[in-house]
C-alpha cells in the first residue's frame, strides 16, 4: 500500500510548490509517524493524490492532515480536531460515497496558504445532499449509532463546503490560520 | 494501533479495560462483539473503562451508543469509566455526555450498579 501511495504521490499535481520531503518519507517507510522537521516550506504548499476506497487510505489521509496541520502551526488542541474532521470526510468518501468499490477512488488534496489550511476530499459516489442529513443532536436521533460525521466536521472546521460532481461529492474543509501561525 | 480489550469481574460487574483507538474498522466491531458475548452469558452489568483510549471517531461514538442501547434493551446497564479529555469533549459536543452514565472512580462505579 505504501508503495502504491508513493507512486500516486509521485504523479502529483503540484501547483504552488514542491512536495514536502517529509510526506514522502512518512509514506515510504509505511509507518504512521509524522516527520516534524526538515520541512522546506512552512507557509505555502499543496499536494494532491488519488487512493483506493479502503480504510488504509482513510488512515493515510488522516496522517497527512495531522502533518499539514502541524506544519501550518496550529496548536496541540486544534491539530487532532483537524485530523479528525479530515478522517470523517475520508470515511464518508470511502464508506458512504464509494461504498468500498474497488473500481472507484477518492482524491485528497492538502493546501496550506498564507491564511488557511484547505483540504478537499472527493469521491465517485452517488452524491450527498447535506441538507437532508438528520440532526444528530435531535432527541429522536441522539441514540442513533451513526450520523455524526458531518456534524463533527462542521464542529471542528471553520468552513465546510459541499460540491456535487455528478457523479461524486467534493468536500472542502477550511481552517483559518492566525497571523502568528501563517508567519506573515 | 488496533483496540485491545481485557475483561475482569468485580463484585458482579464486568469491567472491559479498553486501550487504543475506537474507530471504523478498528475498535468498533471489537466492542460490539464483546458486549454481545457478555449479554449472551447473562452478564448485564458492564463498565467500559476508557482510560487508555487514545482516540475515538464518530464510528466509535456510534458504537458506544449502540452498545449502550443494546445492553439497556436487554435489561442491563452499561456505564463509562475514566474518560480522557478528548473523549469527554466529544461526548459533550455530541450531547451524549448526559445520555451515558459516566463515572470517574472505579469503586463508586461498581457500587452504583447495585443501587439500581
Amino acid at each position: 500500500m505504501a508503495k502504491k501511495l508513493k507512486e500516486a504521490i509521485l504523479t502529483i499535481r503540484t501547483s504552488t510548490s514542491t512536495l514536502p520531503s517529509s510526506l514522502l518519507s512518512a509514506v515510504d517507510d509505511g509507518h504512521s509517524s509524522i516527520a516534524r522537521t526538515s520541512l522546506a516550506d512552512s507557509t505555502t504548499s499543496r499536494v494532491s493524490f488519488t487512493l483506493d476506497s479502503t480504510l488504509d487510505s482513510v488512515n493515510k489521509i488522516e496522517q497527512t492532515a495531522e502533518q499539514y496541520a502541524q506544519r501550518a502551526g496550529f496548536d496541540e488542541d486544534t491539530i487532532p480536531h483537524i485530523a479528525m474532521a479530515v478522517r470523517e470526510a475520508a470515511v464518508n468518501a470511502v464508506l458512504h460515497g464509494n461504498a468500498y468499490d474497488v473500481n472507484k477512488h477518492i482524491t485528497a488534496s492538502f493546501e496550506t496558504t498564507s491564511d488557511s489550511l484547505v483540504i478537499r476530499i472527493t469521491d465517485q459516489g452517488p452524491g450527498l445532499d447535506p441538507n437532508t442529513l438528520p440532526d444528530p443532536l435531535a432527541p429522536e436521533n441522539i441514540l442513533r449509532g451513526s450520523g455524526r460525521g458531518i456534524f463533527l466536521i462542521r464542529a471542528f472546521m471553520d468552513e465546510v463546503n459541499f460540491r456535487q460532481l455528478h457523479p461524486g461529492t467534493e468536500l472542502t474543509l477550511i481552517k483559518h490560520r492566525t497571523p502568528a501561525q501563517s508567519g506573515t | 494501533m488496533s483496540m485491545k480489550v481485557q475483561t475482569r469481574q468485580v463484585d458482579g460487574v464486568t469491567i472491559l479495560d479498553l486501550s487504543g483507538r475506537i474507530t471504523l474498522g478498528e475498535g468498533s466491531v471489537t466492542i460490539r462483539d464483546a458486549v454481545r458475548d457478555l449479554l449472551a452469558k447473562g452478564q448485564q452489568k458492564i463498565l467500559l473503562n476508557l482510560a487508555d483510549i487514545s482516540y475515538i471517531d464518530s464510528s466509535g461514538i456510534g458504537e458506544l451508543v449502540s452498545a449502550f442501547t443494546t445492553v439497556r434493551n436487554a435489561g442491563g446497564e452499561l456505564k463509562l469509566l475514566n474518560l480522557t479529555k478528548k473523549v469527554h469533549d466529544l461526548l459533550q459536543i455530541t450531547k451524549l455526555y448526559t445520555v451515558f452514565d459516566v463515572k470517574d472512580d472505579e469503586a463508586s462505579a461498581i457500587s452504583s450498579f447495585g443501587t439500581k
